[in-house]
């Protein structure tokens, strides 16, 4: 049937191209997804790689409270005569860290869970399906304050811990419903008859398939933990030490910024950060399905 | 070609529940098939093939009877033979693009059962050994392929990955379900041959379903061959007599269906059948099943009592029906009742 003469001998044919070149190339031909790469790109290395150039002392200057831009202060100051460019600059990376934390503790729980659910049926899924639930239903802003006022949500790490193990429910199903129909196809059959092991099957057969799913909803999740962590600084649900784009927020708010033309600065420059970096990560999304599912980009 | 049988099936039913009542897909089927031993399965869709399959592969319990594995029922059995069982009895399935994985390579599929199984013991010798695989199912030179995905390779290449994969586990029987049907006509031939040569290279035995009459015929020479009517095997025997020499009615239709390259003077004879329609599974016709069809017809016989599989006199396979089973025109031997049935 083939032509080829078993003899032959051909020397290891190019190894099929490395696939982070593919990877790239989808990435950049998409417009607003390299827009969005670019954008995520600049903020994660903006507060995390300032802290090296910029010199974090910020003092309280009375004398200035509430000035307009300026070429001292570029961007202003605050009620407490704070630069603002300098609070935007350095207010990034709680938000940042507790977002992937968070996001990172979501999904582990929600795929580790959901698979095993779907995988494994019976009392086992009933009893998780339960527990999401449960945990859906608590309303989380009231479990924060509690737990808040009870142990006091001090690091940032605790805080993305107390995000990511009440907002994973929701992704737990659709990771549930996916394995649910991945797992009635033929490969993963035929992984069984060659009693290849359930935890090989489900965390090497199946879940690798919904890699791409997986990806996007991780992003999904940093946009939403950094908005509820946003929220809870708003709130004044999380303790308000330091400056982060949160906290200004809060102290805009609290220090009626709304109100005078001077404080512009000061309430639109933390909203516009988390906003762009939010749109970032959204953009970043539509690339990564194009990589994911090749017949959108070719469609 | 006999033997100790390796894979038998006893009176095996199997009946799924649906919205319209019970379908009872397979019905009272008993088969075997020793080492090296080549089992075809033919019929028309809906027929019950591949639902046997199914159950003798272990992907489907059986709802009466047993499947014995070296005489074990193997929804039965401890873990250690029923891990021997796995290893012994393997499954191709019908679509290669369904069953090969798409995100892994060709090497990572052959090579997951060897390590699993302690056959390699580090990624060198499960290279070694999945590029041994690949030379057998004549994808050479295997490196040309080990790292490919599914996606680069054709129908053809990919069913020969997935009998690659059948085979790292030196089984004893393997069961085709349709193995080529999704196969360009071109390409089927080659698989089929490799399959054949694997079968008499490697001493596995075949448990073979299809619905090509042809097919059945080239695979199946020096087998035996088991002919499916709604859920029943109709006609039970070596190749050789139910294909040149068909006794069960039904038998005779599906062969003179086939289509002939060179139809003779008799080359497409009318089966004379009385009807065309299969009945539904869930109300089937009483007694024979297949008497609302069948040219032989003898009213009160045939709609009243199921008949059970029996040697046809002056012919080697055995047959399910009255009237040829009972010596045609006997009304004493035809007016038996016949076996349990279902």
């Amino acid at each position: 049937m083939t032509a080829i003469a078993p003899g032959v001998a051909e020397p290891a044919l190019a190894a099929p191209a490395p696939r982070t070149d593919g990877v790239w190339r989808t990435m950049v031909r998409s417009k607003s997804g390299l827009a969005g790469l670019v954008l995520v790109v600049l903020i994660t290395g903006m507060s995390y790689l300032a802290p090296l150039f910029v010199d974090d002392h910020n003092p309280v200057d009375a004398q200035n409270r509430w000035q307009g831009p300026s070429g001292e202060h570029w961007l202003g100051t605050d009620h407490s005569g704070k630069d603002v460019l300098k609070q935007v600059v350095l207010g990034g990376q709680t938000i940042i860290y507790v977002g992937f934390l968070a996001a990172v503790i979501t999904l582990g729980v929600a795929v580790v869970l959901g698979s095993l659910a779907a995988y494994y049926r019976g009392r086992l899924d009933s009893a998780l399906l339960q527990l999401t639930d449960i945990v859906m239903t608590v309303p989380a802003v009231v479990l924060l304050a509690v737990v808040g006022a009870f142990f006091g949500l001090t690091t940032p790490t605790t805080l993305a811990l107390l995000l990511g193990l009440i907002t994973w429910p929701v992704l737990m199903r659709s990771i549930r419903a996916q394995v649910l129909s991945l797992k009635e196809r033929e490969f993963v059959e035929a992984a069984r008859l060659q009693d290849l092991g359930n935890m090989r099957i489900i965390f090497v057969e199946i879940v690798p398939n919904m890699a791409g799913y997986i990806l996007i909803n991780f992003i999904i999740a940093v946009t939403n933990a950094m908005y509820a962590l946003v929220g809870l600084y708003v709130l004044g649900l999380a303790p308000l030490a330091g400056a982060n784009w949160g906290i200004m927020i809060h102290q805009a708010w609290t220090y009626g910024a709304i109100y005078l033309p001077e404080g512009r600065a000061f309430i639109l420059a933390p909203v516009c950060a988390i906003a762009l970096f939010q749109l970032g990560l959204v953009m970043l999304t539509r690339s990564l399905e194009e990589i994911f599912n090749p017949r959108l980009s070719k469609g | 070609m006999t033997g100790e049988p390796l894979l038998s099936l006893k009176h095996v039913s199997q009946t799924f529940a649906s919205k319209r009542g019970d379908l009872p897909a397979v019905r009272d089927v008993t088969l075997s098939v020793a080492r090296g031993d080549v089992l075809c399965l033919v019929g028309e869709s809906g027929c019950g093939k591949t639902t046997t399959a199914r159950m003798a592969a272990g992907l489907a319990k059986p709802t009466a009877g047993t499947v014995e594995f070296e005489g074990a029922d193997i929804n039965r059995m401890d873990r250690e033979r029923h891990r021997a069982y796995r290893k012994a009895v393997q499954f191709i399935h019908q679509d290669p693009y369904a069953s090969l994985n798409p995100i892994r390579t060709v090497f990572a599929t052959l090579s997951a059962p060897l390590r699993r199984h302690g056959l390699a013991k580090n990624r060198d010798e499960a290279w070694e050994q999945a590029s041994d695989l690949l030379r057998r199912v004549e994808l050479t030179p295997p490196a040309n392929y080990l790292a490919k995905y599914p996606h680069q390779l054709s129908g053809g290449q990919r069913q020969r990955v997935a009998v690659a994969r059948a085979l790292a586990l030196n089984p004893r029987l393997i069961i085709a379900d349709e193995a080529t049907s999704m196969l360009d006509v071109s390409i089927r031939v080659g698989v089929l041959r490799m399959l054949t040569r694997l079968r008499e290279e490697l001493d596995v035995g075949f448990v073979f379903i299809t619905h090509d009459l042809a097919i059945a015929r080239y695979f199946g020479a020096g087998g035996r061959i088991a002919v499916m009517y709604l859920g029943e095997v109709v006609e039970y025997g070596a190749t050789a007599d139910v294909i040149d020499d068909p006794r069960h009615p039904y038998t005779r239709a599906l062969l003179s269906a086939v289509p002939d390259v060179d139809p003779g003077p008799e080359g497409r004879r009318d089966p004379g059948l009385r009807g065309v329609d299969i009945p539904s599974l869930t109300a089937l016709p009483s007694g024979c099943t297949f008497h609302p069809r069948c040219p032989l017809f003898v009213p009160g016989t045939c709609d009243t009592a199921a008949p059970a599989l029996r040697a046809v006199p002056g012919a080697g396979q055995e047959v399910a029906c009255h009237v040829v089973a009972g010596k045609a025109g006997d009304p004493d031997a035809v007016g038996q009742p016949a076996g349990s049935g279902a």
